[in-house]
């Protein structure tokens, strides 16, 4: 049995923590390897000491079967590594080829770049995998699918054998995901060898041959997935049985809180995003909004959070018309809002985390008193929703919220926006790029504020999420929306169906 | 990769920098101790070679002076970039600060005292009023500040020698100044029987620093102000008034700048005059904020070495080095502060090498 890679018994210390102990990976030729683990299991610093960014406390690696000592990161692309992050390296304004080349410029005989012949590479590249991608296409101008291949097609072209994957599908729609699967056995059927992080087990179970469980900073096991069903496997990650559904009871819907009625928004582009989309959501329910990527999702929830007008159309909270208010008005009308990018909206990243704590609440009292921050107000509401909400930082609230791991700066929104009290929750693909306890937990939280008499409208890509939690599922196609139906009514299917805009329900509002 | 403090790296950068003064001096032939010397004088005004004479307190007090200035317009810089702005205005905001208050200190008659720091507030309005249009269209219509702010400094300095040769009462033995201001308008004088123009103007420096670490530190604005600049859209997202914010911290930068202006005007100069060029308070106002990283100390310490630098000229030049040395050195501190990543990188280098040495000898 010969393996591209083995990292045999490594520990390494950070000041105070054990980040990896004794862990040994063995990465057999040709096949796809999963390291399963949850957010800060130690998958993340075991993949940074392969690439040379920290160095070993103890233990070796070898490649291809010899030892080899990985100082810096371009040693590990001459030997063949070659890593898809989880957020993408990529230049927007630069065209496929140029992203791709760059570092690696091949040379006309004057000096030149030379871009016509890359061009070229690049599509026979393209070709040989089944990639699909336009080589003289900007990245602006791409789906992230197509931006994910690119970044594929990098290590592709510096010659990788060894390709890891970080969170590959966190960021992709249910199609896409399917793409790549079929991508990444195209690359096995070439020879490559693949090494896939993620936490998501029904990915394991579609592409993966064997898989490795880290959890917390501990080796727990390597397996063969065809011995090991999805259940032993979350419980092998988080050190308890998990359960995939959310136990709830049926909704009891009251009163109408949010009405969407004939709303019309434009996208950046000035093109028709949503169109004449009408929706209500009950207090103690939870309608949840299933649609494909870039239906007019986002720029719905735009609207109805007041981060852009909607162009005609109205939207009314608890018998108050908000369409035209502001950002701050929509809170203060009571709705409370997980943003779809959290990077982006949800946090400001070089915030401390007690100050992203109270972001919407920093300018009045307890937190402020004329004008002036209230330190001590600040920490220990701070406190008291890191405690509630299990947000685990390196320094608790003084940590930088650019330094947590992202399913902790999740639940800090997450802890932010529930404990706000608002009648409406808007939750916008709560658990993208989480790992199952993670879900589990905000999933409970979610049926929990229903359960309070919160209306919850739940926008996802993820079906199974949405069919998880909601009690009526709308559907959005191309902006419209393409039907209604009642969870217990309707199943995987049906709602395919809709999402793809081949079958229409006739709105059975209530 | 370890993280270093914003001030070991501006610590290295001015070590380097007057490193690599030395070695141009070396290599033109001259002896880069002299430099040292002259700095020193220029800090604490003893002579090494002349050492029978001792302390003249001179010295120290013209580098206060010379720092007074910079560190408003350092604070200045440094304030719009916490909100994500590049305030390169300070010119601009200068040179109206000190026109608005030599209007003030002759048509609006006030008793002593109060006349002074009403022409030192005209002057810190004057700039805000300058900086509210940069603010305002990149608020709007998110036009870049700095195209608009290097266009008004020239409109700034046209404005000012307009209105001094036409309007104000111009002193018609130079015909490039106005005449002495009245009495009334004065910032006193600390020079402890030197001739140095020292003055009670630092009172307002002091205060200008105070209020900046309160403002960005402690205030809930400046909290939405550092969320601003942090992440535009996040702030946004949180409800925060991102237009409002960018238009008042132009605004209070630009009134950092004006004051600037006034406490030069009154305590150096004792009337209006008009600018031939531009006096670089603003620009130097960049150096200043970049050296502190932002911060309030940051900015006293670099606000102190600009002004240091800016006062060893004279001394560098009597021991018959060129001037230009001084902004030799600035430059190169800029420069390595411009690329502190690559001096992050060699203290990593440096600090694994140690680590490897360590686990050797172990």
């Amino acid at each position: 049995m010969t393996y591209a890679i083995e990292m045999l018994n490594i520990t390494k210390d950070f000041p105070g923590i054990r980040a990896n102990d004794d862990i040994t990976l063995q990465v057999e030729k040709n096949t796809i390897h999963a390291l399963l683990g949850e957010n800060g299991a130690g998958k993340s610093t075991l993949m940074s000491i392969l690439f040379g960014m920290y160095q070993p406390t103890s233990g070796i690696i070898k490649v291809n079967g010899k030892e080899v000592k990985i100082t810096d990161p371009n040693i590990a692309n001459d030997l063949g590594i070659g890593m898809v992050h989880q957020h993408f390296k990529l230049i927007d304004s630069f065209t496929v080829t140029e992203n791709i080349i760059l570092g690696k410029e091949p040379k006309t005989k004057f000096g030149t770049v030379d871009i016509k012949g890359a061009e070229k590479r690049v599509a026979e590249l393209s070709e040989q995998y089944g990639l699909k991608v336009d080589p003289k296409a900007l990245i602006q101008d791409i789906g992230v699918g197509m931006q994910q291949r690119v970044e594929i097609l990098k290590m592709l072209y510096r010659d990788s054998d060894i390709l890891i994957f970080d969170e590959p599908t966190a960021v992709l729609t249910p199609q896409e995901i399917e793409e790549l699967m079929e991508i990444m056995r195209n690359l096995i059927k070439e020879g490559k060898t693949i090494l896939l992080i993620t936490h998501k087990l029904k990915e394991i179970k579609a592409v993966a041959d064997t898989f490795t469980v880290l959890r917390k900073g501990k080796c727990i096991g390597t397996y063969k997935v065809a011995d090991v069903d999805e259940t032993q496997m979350a419980e092998m990650m988080v050190g308890r049985a998990v359960s995939f559904t959310t136990e709830k009871t049926e909704a009891e819907p009251g009163e109408t809180v949010l009405d969407i009625r004939n709303l019309c928004v434009k996208d950046v582009k000035g093109l028709d995003a949503v169109k004449n989309f009408s929706l209500s959501v009950r207090a103690g329910e939870i309608v949840g909004l299933a649609g494909i990527d870039g239906n007019g999702q986002t720029e719905l929830v735009y609207a109805l959070t007041g981060m852009v007008k909607p162009e005609s159309g109205s939207v009314i909270l608890k018998g108050v018309d908000i369409t035209n208010a502001s950002i701050r008005e929509h809170y203060d009308a009571g709705m409370a809002h997980v943003p779809e990018d959290r990077h982006k909206h949800g946090l400001i990243l070089d915030f401390l985390l007690k100050e992203n704590l109270v972001i919407h609440s920093y300018d009045r009292i307890p937190f402020a008193e004329r004008g002036v921050l209230q330190k001590g107000e600040i920490n220990t509401y701070a406190d008291r929703l890191i405690e509630e909400f299990d947000v685990r930082s390196g320094e608790g609230r003084e940590s930088l919220t650019r330094d947590m791991s992202g399913g902790n700066q999740q639940k800090a929104i997450i802890a932010r926006e529930m404990d706000r009290g608002a009648d409406l929750l808007l939750v916008v693909q709560p658990t993208r790029g989480l790992d199952v306890g993670a879900i589990e937990n905000i999933h409970k939280r979610i049926v929990s504020e229903r359960d309070q008499g919160k209306a919850v409208l739940l926008v996802s890509l993820e079906l199974d999420e949405i069919m998880n939690l909601s009690d009526r599922i709308a559907v959005i196609h191309d902006g419209e929306l393409t039907g209604i139906v009642e969870r217990k009514d309707t199943n995987e299917n049906e709602l395919g169906l809709m999402m793809s805009g081949a079958l229409k329900k006739e709105a059975a509002q209530a | 990769m370890k993280k270093y403090k914003a001030s070991t790296i501006s610590l290295i950068a001015v070590l380097i920098g007057f490193l690599l003064a030395s070695l141009l001096l070396l290599v033109t032939g001259r002896n880069p101790v002299n430099m040292f010397i002259a700095i020193l004088r220029a800090m604490i005004g003893f002579d090494l070679t002349h050492p029978e004479k001792g302390v003249n307190i001179l010295y120290p007090l013209n580098w206060l002076l010379n720092s007074m200035p910079v560190i408003l317009t350092g604070l200045s810089v440094a304030f719009a970039y916490r909100t994500g702005m590049f305030n390169i205005g300070g010119e601009g905001q200068f040179i109206v600060g000190a026109l608005a208050c030599t209007f003030v200190a002759f048509y609006v008659p006030l008793p002593a005292g109060i006349h002074t720091v009403a022409c030192v507030l005209a002057g810190g309005l004057a700039g805000a009023l300058w900086a509210f249009l940069p603010g305002f269209l990149k608020a709007m219509r998110n036009i870049n500040e700095v195209v608009i702010c290097i266009m008004l400094n020239y409109t700034a300095l046209y404005l000012n020698t307009f209105m001094i040769r036409n309007v104000l009462p111009i002193n018609i033995n130079t015909l490039h100044e106005t005449v002495k201001f009245p009495e009334t308008v004065s910032l006193g004088s600390l020079n402890f029987g030197t001739a140095s123009k020292f003055n009670w103007g630092f009172v307002f420096v002091i205060i200008a620093l105070l209020l900046y670490w309160f403002i960005i530190e402690k205030t809930s604005f400046g909290f939405s102000l550092r969320a601003t600049g942090f992440n535009k859209e996040g702030a946004r997202y949180a409800g925060m008034s991102t237009t409002k914010n960018t238009v008042l911290s132009m605004m209070i930068a630009g009134a950092f700048v004006g004051v600037a202006g006034a406490i030069v005007t009154i305590g150096v100069y004792g009337y209006g005059r008009i600018f031939d060029a531009f006096d670089n308070y603003g620009f130097d106002g960049i150096s200043v904020a970049l050296i502190g990283a932002c911060k309030t100390s940051g900015i006293l310490f670099g606000g102190l070495l600009i002004g240091l630098l800016k006062s060893a000229t004279t001394t560098l030049q009597r021991m018959g080095m060129t001037k230009s040395i001084t902004n030799l050195i600035q430059a190169c501190i800029l420069i390595l502060i411009a690329i502190q990543y690559g001096i992050v990188l060699v203290l990593n280098m440096i600090n694994s090498k140690k680590d490897k040495k360590v686990k050797e000898d172990a």
